[in-house]
């Protein structure tokens, strides 16, 4: 009887354990187990298939040698910059309006927020088509009586990536203007209203005291979306496929067509490692600070 | 998030008020731009779109572009429609969402009422692992798929959403039952009640709104992927995929509407979901992971 009680005890005591074990097996093979893989291929020799030939750093140089890559950086640097600064502008500008007391609030959040729950492919497929020179905005403004009006940047080599900021910024800025707005009724009025009896104009309320206040929102803000950034795959993929020729090649394209495509999996194990990096680097210091906090 | 109805007491003056709508109303014209591109070119005959103008009504209204997309257009190299593929999606869907749901219920249940030492370093270890890059598990995975012989199948999808959908889940459901009293667990476990016992009967039925927010999230996230649904759905893609080709599609005409009327398909479930449950999605977002 005894024996059956300390079994049944100690089954108590291991269950909660086994009851997570799995899971977080599963993250340790297929999350870090995985990482490791990479990682070690990025050192490797692979080229359609993975294969143990130790090159050193040699794809890591022959990476950053690429005239693609570079243009990768180079673009997710400003994609990433434009993408991140509009939004937070746009999403707090929104969060601000929306908080004066407006008729319509009820019916206008809804319509901001909607283009968070469609894909990226979907998203990408309605921007080409309406920023299409043959079909779209140009043509609109041309049979409108505006014939000297010329929008072919996505066409364009040296602006087609705006084209991917424009659809990008529509798609999650609503999002963000949701993440401030719930900043924004979290602040107590009664703060207000005394920098109000103090004689402070709407313009100093916000940007003394309003908009300090709202630092979380600003950083979950910017982890969310440069963690969107560089993850940036399907949209590239749909929107503009990358192009014209090279124009729009991101890191997530880089990555897919060297591994998969062109079967240089060395180098794009490399290109992934570099692209982990850059997000550890911004997530690692966030999560721990959250993590710190809620203890 | 009751305190959405408290307005701030900021008063502004007539023209600044005026100018705010109008920006408001700016903007809202800027977000619905493209899906009243969508819903109205769907419904014209091809040649309305190539010799007349995207903003303009139909003259001629149409339901062809909608039964081309869903039953009989061109996708890779078989004229089956987006019809397949949302099957794929929906199989795809409802078990990877179900499965990461009830076990990141599970998890955050341990991690909150049943700690242990180092349980915060197994929740970072699981929270780091939802904003990895996903590139970086790419070939891995495909090697493991076809070790197991799931590559390019319906469970192979599964298997690969749901181990990246449980830390988010995970994520959801601990931050959800931190804020549960720990006091009730305990005069439970006094009682002799046993650790699914409390979790069937205490943790369960106050879990509605946190499941709401973990169904929708997977459920989006899920459905609108696409770079796993490419490297990994072979001869079961999902929906996003079969968009994609369709759209791409270099051979033929370009048949606009029908593109259109694919892309509203592929949305439609997530958009329904949204403006069924879109604000529980939101208060949960913003009570969840995201400290606003």
């Amino acid at each position: 009887m005894a024996t059956k009680a300390d079994f049944r005890t100690t089954l108590q005591d291991w269950l909660p354990k086994l009851v997570l074990a799995p899971s977080f097996a599963v993250t340790l093979l297929f999350v870090y187990g995985f990482i490791l893989f990479t990682v070690v291929l990025s050192f490797t020799g692979s080229k359609m298939l993975p294969k143990f030939t130790w090159v050193g750093f040699e794809n890591y140089e022959k990476l950053f040698a690429l005239p693609a890559w570079s243009t990768a950086i180079v673009n997710i640097a400003i994609f990433a910059t434009l993408y991140i600064t509009i939004c937070t502008l746009i999403g707090l500008m929104l969060a601000i309006f929306l908080d004066q007391k407006i008729r319509g609030e009820g019916v206008l959040r809804p319509i901001y927020l909607y283009p968070m729950a469609l894909s990226f492919i979907v998203t990408g497929t309605a921007w080409k088509w309406f920023l299409d020179p043959g079909i779209g905005l140009e043509r609109i403004m041309h049979q409108w009586g505006w014939e000297s009006f010329s929008f072919t940047w996505i066409k364009d080599g040296e602006m087609a990536l705006y084209t991917i900021v424009i659809a990008a910024v529509w798609q999650t800025s609503g999002f963000v203007m949701a993440m401030f707005l719930a900043g924004l009724r979290g602040i107590d009025n009664e703060i207000l209203k005394a920098a109000q009896i103090d004689g402070a104009s709407n313009w100093q309320l916000y940007r003394r005291i309003v908009i300090p206040l709202l630092r979380p929102a600003f950083l979950s803000a910017f982890v969310i979306l440069s963690h969107l950034a560089i993850k940036s795959y399907d949209l590239v993929i749909a929107l503009t496929g990358g192009g014209p020729g090279r124009a729009t090649e991101m890191p997530a394209t880089f990555m897919y067509s060297y591994t998969f495509t062109r079967n240089q999996m060395g180098i794009g194990a490399s290109s992934a490692v570099i692209m982990l990096m850059t997000i550890a680097a911004i997530m690692v210091p966030y999560l721990y600070a959250e993590l710190k906090e809620k203890k | 998030m009751s305190a959405v109805t408290q307005d701030t007491a900021v008063s502004t003056g007539r023209i600044t008020r005026a100018f705010i709508y109008l920006v408001l109303i700016l903007f809202a014209l800027f977000y619905l731009l493209p899906l009243y591109v969508m819903g109205v070119n769907s419904l014209k005959p091809l040649q309305e779109i190539t010799g007349g103008n995207m903003m303009a009504l139909p003259s001629e209204w149409t339901l062809d572009p909608w039964r081309s997309a869903w039953s009989t257009a061109q996708i890779g190299v078989e004229p089956t429609g987006l019809k397949p593929y949302f099957l794929n999606s929906i199989l795809m869907v409802v078990p990877a969402v179900a499965i990461s749901t009830i076990i990141g219920a599970l998890n955050g249940y341990v991690l909150t009422k049943w700690r242990f030492r180092g349980d915060t370093w197994v929740f970072g270890l699981m929270l780091f692992s939802c904003f990895i890059p996903f590139q970086i598990v790419l070939i891995p995975m495909a090697v493991v798929l076809g070790k197991l012989g799931l590559a390019g199948t319906v469970p192979g999808l599964i298997l690969v959403h749901v181990v990246y959908g449980i830390g988010f889940t995970t994520l959801y459901f601990r931050n959800y039952y931190a804020s549960f009293p720990t006091e009730l667990v305990r005069a439970a476990m006094i009682d002799g009640a046993g650790f699914f016992r409390i979790f069937w009967r205490i943790l369960l039925p106050v879990s509605g709104p946190i499941a709401v927010v973990s169904v929708i999230w997977q459920f989006t996230n899920i459905w609108n992927d696409f770079l796993f649904g490419v490297s990994f759905g072979g001869t079961s893609q999902p929906m996003t995929v079969a968009l994609n080709n369709l759209v791409q599609s270099s051979t033929g005409v370009k048949e606009y509407n029908v593109h259109f009327a694919g892309a509203i398909l592929a949305a439609l479930p997530t958009l329904l979901v949204y403006i069924v449950a879109g604000r529980y999605f939101v208060r949960g977002l913003m009570a969840g992971s995201v400290k606003g």
